[in-house]
């Protein structure tokens, strides 16, 4: 696939070295992340990143809210991908309390997160290829995660803060006429993927742009924490729907993208095929949908539907609690992550028996991509570092939260 | 409870004292460690061809008040090859300090400098120990439990 060439070190300017700040507002940050870049020259001699300021404090705040006060936060972590985030955190609450959701609410989670990945990787793609001077590719992804975002707020109301899923199922069913519209998506997307494909995949100027560039091998990857796609690229298999399926991922049959060197070329081809793999997904899960709930039946946890709240006294009393005081969760620990579009995002739950988590720690997996940009900008170009972030796909929401 | 995972069973085995205790809960299993041992037993786990817990996931940092230990730090491990997950818990006084593991893996760089931030728990032998998250200039750590949500 490669064909690796030496890098050609360029000359040093007499050893005098500039600092200078990358972000906290740049363009091809994507978000606030600050870089400290010592140059020599073009030569990157040091890079230390800065990352905080988009901090919320949310970890604080989740303990003084109800479980399902939370779920709205999660939507501004990775925010490109809401949904997937959503289900990651009621699947660790769902694991904390010990409930099981219906067949159908478990198929419709995967749906959520497949869309959610490929509209992920459509907005890396684009940005990724304008950061690097493809203007056109970005055109073209944000036509097909339109359709995606359309679909989105045919579902959930809304396009980006989400809060679909809920504790114990999800806000409602899927509605009608959505599923058609779904599979025509899926009819037609993967010859998009073609075409995005033509424009970047042997497209000579993208090759010297990603080629040899950020490299990180298999090692150092697993050393410095790395999941995901980026973690994929150099060559470790490693995808939590496989090692640890939830929602049902383990009845569905696709395949786990790897690259060979680790570098921003690997990275982009790993991520281009996980669109496809998802189609694949999302083709298997539409077809073999289970009909039937999509809520759990535990009144305590999960909200009756309304036409029982005004007609039933029970329902009206359990409505109340669960909105105004919310459920406790039993003392005890988990943790429940998902391959979310950048890689592991996991939940750990501390519950001391209280409606409220007494600690909530989210492992967001860009937080950790963002420690290996030193690792692979550092003697390389400055123009190369704007190709390592973008590659890395970082997005700060998550890595501040 | 049946037989004991083979992470308890070598750790007793080679630690003995260390492990003080073992929660298991919904499927997931805790070791209670010293906190004196715990840079051993973390290289002992990603090394030996048995543990190879080869990936650290995460590190978090927990303020009690009003107990007999002040802080809980909890580590997250993973074994890509084994495919297994396992859950590290040390408990610490009041002077919340504890060993670094950055020289065990790199990852635990800014996770400890995270904890160290939000839930001022101090590593030793850590290579860059500064906030992180908060400002440089920020009085306090905002996740302990005596500092308030409003400020």
């Amino acid at each position: 696939m490669h064909h690796p060439e030496e890098k050609i070190a360029p000359d040093p300017v007499m050893g005098e070295t500039v600092t200078i700040n990358m972000g906290p507002s740049h363009p091809s940050t994507h978000g606030v992340l600050r870089l400290v870049v010592e140059l020599d020259g073009e030569v990157v001699r040091k890079v230390v990143p800065h990352v905080g300021y988009l901090h919320r404090g949310m970890e604080k705040i989740a303990e003084s809210m109800t479980y399902h006060q939370f779920i709205p936060y999660t939507d501004r972590l990775d925010y490109l991908a809401p949904l997937s985030n959503n289900v990651a955190f009621v699947l660790a609450v769902e694991k904390l309390i010990g409930l099981e959701v219906p067949p159908r609410c478990r198929a419709i989670r995967v749906i959520c997160c497949e869309i959610a990945r490929i509209s992920a990787h459509l907005l890396w793609l684009g940005t990724g290829a304008l950061d690097l001077g493809a203007a056109t590719v970005f055109f073209h992804t944000f036509r097909e995660r339109e359709i995606l975002y359309n679909l989105i707020e045919m579902i959930t109301g809304t396009r980006m803060t989400t809060s679909y899923p809920r504790v114990g199922g999800l806000a409602r069913d899927f509605p009608d006429g959505l599923i058609p519209q779904l599979e025509e998506f899926l009819k037609t997307f993967p010859g998009k993927v073609d075409e995005y494909e033509t424009l970047l995949t042997r497209n000579r100027i993208w090759l010297k742009r990603t080629q040899n560039v950020g490299k990180i091998s298999g090692a150092d990857a697993v050393d410095l924490g790395l999941t995901g796609p980026n973690l994929r690229a150099s060559g470790v298999e490693y995808d939590v729907r496989k090692a640890f399926p939830y929602s049902g991922y383990e009845q569905y049959d696709f395949e786990v993208p790897l690259g060979a060197v680790g570098d921003a070329y690997d990275r982009y081809l790993v991520r281009v095929e996980e669109m496809r793999q998802s189609v694949r997904i999302l083709r298997q899960a539409v077809a073999s949908l289970p009909a039937g709930p999509v809520n759990a039946d535990d009144p305590k946890v999960v909200l009756a539907p309304k036409k029982k709240v005004v007609t039933s006294m029970e329902e009206l009393i359990h409505q109340f609690i669960i909105v105004t005081e919310g459920f406790p969760a039993p003392t005890g620990e988990v943790y429940h992550s998902v391959e979310a579009p950048k890689g592991e995002l996991g939940f750990y739950v501390k519950s001391e028996g209280s409606k409220s988590p007494y600690r909530l720690k989210i492992r967001s997996p860009s937080f950790v991509s963002l420690q290996a940009v030193p690792l692979m900008a550092e003697g390389g170009m400055v123009s190369d570092l704007i190709a390592v972030v973008a590659s890395l796909d970082p997005v700060m929401g998550e890595v501040d939260r | 409870m049946g037989t004991e995972p083979l992470e308890v069973v070598k750790v007793r085995e080679k630690f003995g004292e260390a492990l003080k205790e073992v929660v298991y809960f919904r499927g997931e299993e805790t070791l209670l460690l010293e906190p004196s041992g715990i840079r051993s037993i973390c290289a002992f786990l990603k090394s030996d061809p048995e543990m190879s817990f080869d990936m650290l996931l995460d590190i978090t940092g927990i303020h009690f008040q009003e107990r007999e230990y002040s802080y809980e730090v909890i580590y997250l491990l993973l074994s890509l090859a084994r495919k297994r997950r396992l859950r590290l818990r040390v408990r610490l006084g009041e002077e919340g300090e504890i060993d670094s593991v950055v020289p065990v893996w790199r990852t635990a760089d800014w996770h400890e400098r995270e904890a160290f931030d939000l839930v001022g728990i101090r590593f030793k032998g850590h290579p860059d120990l500064r906030r992180i998250l908060m400002p440089d200039d920020f009085v306090g750590h905002p996740l302990r439990k005596d500092f308030p949500l409003e400020q």
